[in-house]
C-alpha cells in the first residue's frame, strides 16, 4: 500500500472532485486531490482504487494518470451502470472516498532498456496511460514505444489530443485503428490486430502491456506470439468483480489468483490457462 | 526511384517465386497515383488487376440503399487490395476509395490466374499465399463483428 494517509485499506479516504472531463459521449476523466494534505499519493501504473460514491456504492477503477503527480489522481470512467453513473455526474468540490491504490502494476521499471509496446483497446487505454507518461518522462532510459490503440468509433477513442501529441515523440509509434469508421475518419478502419503489420517491433528486446476486452487481448496475443514475442515479455490486466481490493472476499477469484491482489496485472504465462476456460 | 523489379520480388507475397514468372509480372506492372476521393476499384466492374501499396489508405466501403457508403476495412501500406480477380465471377464485390494520396503497383491478375490455370504448382503456390491474406482478413472480420467494445460486452 502506498498511500502514506491510510492505515487501513478497508478505510476510504476523503477526496474533492477538481475536474470533470468530457473524454467520449459516455467516458469521463476525473481528476480528484485529497481533502487532507496528508493524503498524498504514490501509485505505480496499472494500479487501481476503489472509488466509493456517498450513498450509492464503491467501484474499482484503474488510476489514468501521472504517476509522477502525487497529489493528483485522475480516472477514466465509463458510465455503465448506477454507481458509474453516479461517478460521473460528480460536480467539482463534491466528496468522494478513495481506497487504496491497490494490486500489482505494469513492469515499467524492469522494461527499463527495452522497447515497450502498448495495446489498448477501448477504455482499456485508461490503465496503460500511465505507462506512456512515465515512459516519454524517461524517455533515454527505454527503447521504442510503440502504441497500438482500437476504439469502437472515432467518437470512442480517448484522449485524441494525447495520442496527436505522442506521436510527435521521437522514437515513439502510434497506431490508432475503429472498428466502425465514418466517411469523415481519415484513419485505420479494423480491429486493433490490423495495426500489427504497420508496426515495426523487435520481438527479442520488446515487453508488451495489453489491456482491453479479454477477446481482444487473446487475439492480440496471438498477434504478439506470431511476432516472436516471448510469452514471459507479455503482460495482460485483467478484470473481474473486485470488492473488498484485498484479498479477502473472494469475490474476483480467478482461478488461484485474486485479481485484486495478484493483479490486476499478470504476466500472460501466469493466466494463460485460465484465458482458455469458459465461464471464468 | 525503386525499380519495380525489386519492389515486387521483395514484397512478402512474391518472395519465393519463380524468377520467370516474376519477370512476367513485373513486365506488365505499372506505378499509379489516385488523389484522394479517386475510386479504384468499382463494385460490379471486372476484376483483372490487383494492387500492391507502396502509400497512403483505401477504404473498402459498401453501399446500403439510403445510407452513406459504409467503411469496411481500410488497407494500407504494404498490403495486396484485390482478390476478385482469381475467383469467378471475376467481379469486384466493393469498391475501394483512396483515403489519402495512394501510390501503388497495379499487377495483371488475369494474365497471373491464366498463368496459374497452365501451371498448377504456381496456381497452388498463388492461392496458398491468398489464402493467408484472406485468413487474416476473415480473423479480422470475425473480431469486429463481435463488436467488443460495446456496453455489456
Amino acid at each position: 500500500m502506498a498511500t502514506s494517509g491510510t492505515i487501513d485499506p478497508m478505510l476510504p479516504q476523503p477526496y474533492l472532485v477538481r475536474e470533470v472531463f468530457k473524454e467520449t459521449p459516455d467516458t469521463f476523466t476525473l481528476r480528484l486531490d485529497p481533502e487532507n494534505a496528508v493524503n498524498e499519493t504514490v501509485f505505480r501504473p496499472g494500479q487501481f482504487s476503489m472509488l466509493w460514491v456517498f450513498g450509492v456504492g464503491e467501484m474499482p477503477i484503474s488510476i489514468s494518470g501521472d504517476p509522477a503527480l502525487h497529489n493528483r489522481l485522475v480516472y477514466t470512467v465509463r458510465s455503465v451502470g448506477q454507481a458509474t453513473h453516479s461517478l460521473v455526474n460528480q460536480r467539482v468540490g463534491n466528496g468522494v472516498g478513495v481506497r487504496g491504490p491497490f494490486g500489482t502494476g505494469w513492469p515499467v521499471e524492469a522494461a527499463r532498456g527495452r522497447d515497450v509496446i502498448v495495446v489498448a483497446g477501448g477504455i482499456g487505454l485508461a490503465p496503460l496511460r500511465p505507462v506512456i507518461y512515465q515512459v516519454l518522462q524517461n524517455r533515454k532510459d527505454y527503447g521504442r514505444l510503440v502504441i497500438l490503440y482500437g476504439g469502437r468509433s472515432p467518437r470512442d477513442l480517448l484522449y485524441r489530443e494525447e495520442l496527436a501529441k505522442w506521436t510527435r515523440n521521437s522514437e515513439t509509434q502510434v497506431l490508432v485503428t475503429v472498428d466502425y469508421g465514418g466517411l469523415s475518419w481519415r484513419g485505420h478502419v479494423g480491429v486493433v490486430t490490423t495495426l500489427f503489420k504497420y508496426s515495426r517491433l523487435h520481438p527479442a528486446r520488446s515487453v508488451a502491456m495489453v489491456c482491453g476486452p479479454e477477446i481482444m487481448m487473446r487475439f492480440v496475443i496471438r498477434e504478439l506470439e506470431a511476432a516472436g514475442l516471448s510469452r514471459d515479455d507479455i503482460y495482460l490486466s485483467m478484470e473481474r468483480n473486485m470488492n473488498c481490493a484485498v484479498g479477502f472476499c473472494g469475490h474476483c477469484q480467478y482461478g488461484p489468483h485474486f485479481i485484486c491482489k495478484d493483479g490486476p496485472v499478470f504476466r500472460y504465462e501466469q493466466v494463460r490457462a485460465l484465458l482458455e476456460k469458459y465461464e471464468l | 526511384m525503386e525499380p519495380l523489379e525489386r519492389i515486387i520480388g521483395q514484397h512478402p507475397f512474391f518472395v519465393g517465386l519463380d524468377d520467370d514468372f516474376l519477370s512476367l509480372m513485373v513486365s506488365c506492372a505499372a506505378n499509379l497515383r489516385f488523389k484522394p476521393g479517386t475510386y479504384i476499384l468499382k463494385e460490379g466492374d471486372a476484376a483483372d488487376t490487383f494492387y500492391l501499396i507502396r502509400e497512403g489508405k483505401v477504404a473498402l466501403e459498401l453501399f446500403a440503399p439510403q445510407h452513406k457508403p459504409i467503411i469496411v476495412s481500410t488497407i494500407g501500406i504494404g498490403e495486396i487490395l484485390g482478390w476478385s480477380w482469381l475467383l469467378e465471377p471475376y467481379r469486384w464485390k466493393f469498391n475501394a476509395r483512396a483515403v489519402d494520396d495512394v501510390r501503388a503497383i497495379a499487377l495483371d491478375g488475369k494474365c497471373l490466374r491464366n498463368k496459374c490455370e497452365e501451371n498448377h504448382d504456381l496456381g497452388y503456390e498463388v492461392l496458398k499465399r491468398f489464402a493467408g491474406i484472406m485468413e487474416q482478413r476473415l480473423d479480422a472480420t470475425r473480431l469486429q463483428l463481435l463488436d467488443v467494445y460495446a456496453v455489456g460486452r
